[in-house]
Order: C-alpha cells, then structure tokens, then sequence
C-alpha cells in the first residue's frame, strides 16, 4: 500500500495495525513531505529522522512479533519546540534557550504518544517564547501558511499549523495561553483542541504564562484530534496544575447524536470587530446545527483586558533575569512587551485574577442552559506576513494585538474549545466550539457532527 | 519633552535592575500604556471584598 499526503492518523494506524502498509514507510512518507515542502513552509526546526526511523522500525518489528501495538501505531507527529525532546535544546522559539542544555527526558505528552505508537518526526516553529499570534519569528524566519505562503499561519503554534495545514503529517502538538492553538487552526484551515486548563499535563514543555497555558493536539480530522487527545490524559504529579480525574475517553462518543445538546451563539462582543468571513464562518456552523439563541457572555472585553495583564506581568516574570542579562538576544518587540509588563503594578494583577473568578462564575451560571456557544476562532482569515495593520469597521487596529480578541477570553477561565475550520474561499477561518469544564466530549462531539455535515473540513493545502 | 510616563518607567527600570535604552523606550511606553488602560478596565469593575483570585478547575 503507497502512501498519500492526506491520509489521516486513524487511516495510517489502521493500514499499519492491519499490516498493508509498514511504520517506516508511513515515517519515511513523513520525511519526505516534509523535505520537498518544509523548505517553503519553514513550519519544522529540528526533524529528527534517524530517532523516527529506529522508533518506526521498533513497532515494525513488534507487529512482526505478533505483540499488542497502540491505537497511532506508525503515524508521524510534530510538536511546537517549546515541548521538551531529548537530546535538543528546548528553544521555545527563542535564540536565548539555545544555550540550554539538550533535554535529558521528553515532554510527558511526547512520552505518551509514543508509548501509543506514534513516531515523533520533529520539533516545530513557533512565535519567541509563545508571546505571539502571528507565527512570524525573527530568529528562524516565519512559518507559512500553506494556503497561500505570502499568508501568516497564526501563532504563537505556527509550525503547528502550517505542518498540519501543508500535510507534512496528521497530528501536531502545540500550546495555548490566549489563542495559540486556535488561531494557527483557524488561518490554515485545520481542527484544534485546546482541552480544559489542567486536563493535559505540562510537564516538561517551556512555561509561558502557568495560570493560563494549556497544551493540545491539531489534526486534519475529529476523529485524529479525539484519538490524540485520549492517549495524552492521565494525572501527572509533574504539572502541580495537572488534574487527578480519570481517563474520560471521547473516542467512543464522537458519533453520538448532536440534537439534544444546547447549542448557542455567543453575542455581543462576540459578533463585534469581525470582518464578513468571520460571520459568514459562524452563520454557516450555526445554520448546520440549528443554533439561533443567542446568550451573551457578560463584560467579555473586560475579561479579554484581565487575561492581556496576566499575561504580560506572569511572563514579564518568568523572563525578568533574561530581560536583565541578554535583553539583546530577544526579538525586540518581545522584549519591549515584557519590560512594559514588568511595570504593571501588583494590584492590578491581583484585581485581574479577582475578576477572573468572577467571570468564571458568570459563565458556569450559562453552562447550566447551555451546552455549546460557537464564536470566531480569529475575526479574519489569514493577513499577509509582515501586516501590521487592518481596517475594521472603517478603525484602523493593530493586527498582532487583535487576532486573539475572541480566543482570549476563553482561555482565561479554562473552557475546553474545538476550533473547526470552515473552508471559506479563499481562505478557511475557524469558528470555536465552547463547552463547559471537563467537557471535551462535547465540544468534539459537535465538531464530528459539523465534519460529517461537510461544514467543516480541512482543505487541500493549495500554497504547495 | 518627556512623556508623561517616562518618570515612571526610570524609576521602576532602576528599582527593578532592568535595563530601558533610549531606541527602546518609545516601544516599552506604549506597551505599558497599553497594559495600564486595559488594566484600569480591569480596575473600574467593582467586586466584592472576599473575592478569590484565579479559578483553576480541579475536582
């Protein structure tokens, strides 16, 4: 059996589970992708081949030996370079982290994909130490969308996105603080999960913002996106936020019927500073699943400014000796964002967190009529590479501070969110899938039910 | 002329060792102005005295 570009993560583990097509030659499928493209794309960093090639051949050898094999058996991954891979410095897109010594261990959720079959392939670009949204990174060059490679790929998960928007494999590990998981989705055209905070652990990936960083999985089908996410939870003493729930498979639950499940619009500041694809992208989830309610989420800006100052002073401080010793060696806006954030005084941070209580409290009190809120994942396709500025309602805004507005207050208390890509010509936008804490089954079930509606759907890269 | 802000980041630029050169300052001013407006949003909303900071969803 040959391979092809698109095959999903569940085609490649089932062909290679039924022996009609080997894990190496899945790998070495991967590898090649990725040398004919990624020189384009520039989503990898590090492509670890001969690690991927002895993997592959070790499941190989463990079929051939008639022994039990995981549910990704053979199927390449990539993750975003602030997860930890042994043997490379963790550079967590920055210059800086170069000088770290080589990882000793990998990343927990590396670990378990791989103890589930899949074959890491490499480590993937990203924006400097996750603060970012555009996926444009000054050390390494940015990752392109492989929709249209004059295109961002949306960050700070670029590499993520573009390697799983172009094909180079199935499934992508990245990071979420504010939108960096659903934003990359959204501009090239994929499905992302950002689970509940404290669902997946962290252990061993470079912290960004530790009240609000999440990790999850991309893919170019629910069915892939569930299939990862499975095999990554479980308690972890080495993430103090990891929670000790047990294993709540999603898996068997994708096909589940949708017609009994609240599904509402979310309103308001949800349905401001949009550009048409954005609406058009939400209006035809909505249409598809019968959802014309629209709640509010009540003082959403506001809890969009709470998470923006959490965010600037928890990484100021996490970067505060670095700004002191090498402020030179960062991208400069970084640094200028991060130097500003540790000048915010203390009470407002503490107020920020207050409010976020509050907010949470709000949004359970929804939860309890709702079972869904759809929003914009992003409030416009892909800019081009270098935009600095759009033209929104006749307002001329900042691009890099504005692509997250409608992700942000999401993440800031934790909800898990699918972000299913709506296949828009020219280019594909996402739209959120929200559901309540722990409630990830949901969110999937509703973006599988959108997939096999055709509503959603990853497009052919067409930028390659 | 000094921006109104400008005293402000010399003072905790050197309570905290954190080093501002002069081509970076026009940046870092309008970030922290950016950071301060959105912190007084945050500031304006009103709550009650035993409010709790920050959620983390365990069981």
């Amino acid at each position: 059996m040959t391979t092809k570009p698109e095959m999903t993560a569940a085609e490649i583990a089932s062909a290679v589970a039924a022996r009609k097509m080997s894990a190496f030659d899945a790998t070495e499928a991967a590898l090649a992708r990725i040398k004919q493209h990624d020189g384009i794309l520039n989503s990898f960093t590090d492509v670890t081949a001969d690690r991927a090639r002895a993997k592959a051949r070790a499941i190989d050898a463990e079929i051939a030996a008639g022994k039990e094999i995981g549910p990704l058996a053979g199927v390449p991954f990539a993750v975003k370079n602030l997860f930890d891979v042994a043997g490379l410095p963790t550079r967590a897109g920055s210059k800086i982290n170069r000088d770290r010594a080589p990882a000793k261990r990998d990343a927990t959720l590396i670990e378990r994909m791989e103890a589930a079959g899949a074959v890491l392939v490499g480590a993937l670009n990203m924006g400097e130490y996750a603060y970012d949204f555009t996926g444009e990174n000054v050390h390494d060059g940015p990752s392109r969308n492989p929709h249209d490679t004059t295109r961002m790929t949306g960050g700070s998960s670029g590499g993520s996105g573009s390697a799983v928007g172009g094909a180079l494999v199935p499934i992508a590990l990245g990071s979420d603080t504010n939108g960096s998981i659903r934003v990359p989705s959204s501009f090239c055209g994929i499905f992302g999960l950002k689970p509940t905070y404290g669902r997946l652990s962290r252990a061993r990936s470079f912290p960004f913002v530790a009240s609000l960083d999440h990790l999850g999985p991309f893919a170019r089908s629910v069915t892939d996106l569930a299939l990862a996410y499975d095999v990554m939870q479980g308690p972890d003493a080495e993430d103090s936020a990891c929670t000790t729930r047990g294993l709540e498979p999603t898996l068997p639950l994708l096909a589940n019927p949708v017609s009994g499940l609240r599904i509402a619009i979310a309103g308001g500041y949800f349905q401001n500073n949009v550009f048409p694809e954005a609406v058009e992208a939400v209006g035809r989830v909505a249409k598809a699943l019968g959802a014309t309610q629209v709640v509010d989420m009540p003082e959403a800006a506001r809890a969009r400014a709470a998470a923006y100052v959490i965010t600037t002073t928890e990484g100021a401080s996490l970067h505060l000796d670095r700004l002191r010793k090498r402020p030179n060696d960062f991208d400069p806006a970084v640094r200028d964002r991060l130097i500003a954030g540790a000048m915010v005084p203390a009470s407002m941070v503490d107020r920020a967190q207050k409010f976020r209580r509050w907010y949470r409290a709000q949004l359970a009190e929804i939860f309890k009529s709702v079972d869904v809120l759809l929003a914009p994942a992003t409030p416009c396709t892909a800019p081009k590479l270098g935009q600095v500025n759009f033209n929104l309602d006749g307002v001329e805004l900042p691009v890099r501070a504005n692509i997250g507005i409608h992700t942000q207050p999401i993440s800031f208390i934790g909800l898990p969110v699918v972000a299913v890509p709506v296949p828009l010509e020219p280019l594909p936008i996402g739209v959120q899938i929200i559901a309540a804490p722990w409630r990830e089954d949901i969110a999937l079930r509703v973006a599988y039910a959108l997939e096999k509606l055709g509503v959603a759907s990853a497009p052919t890269p067409r930028g390659l | 002329m000094a921006e109104p802000l400008d005293d402000y980041i010399d003072a905790v630029s050197k309570a905290l060792a954190l080093p501002v050169e002069e081509a970076w300052r026009p940046a870092v001013r309008a970030n922290l102005e950016v950071s301060l407006r959105l912190s007084r949003l945050v500031d304006e909303f009103a709550l009650p005295d035993e409010t709790e900071p920050a959620p983390i969803f365990t069981v």
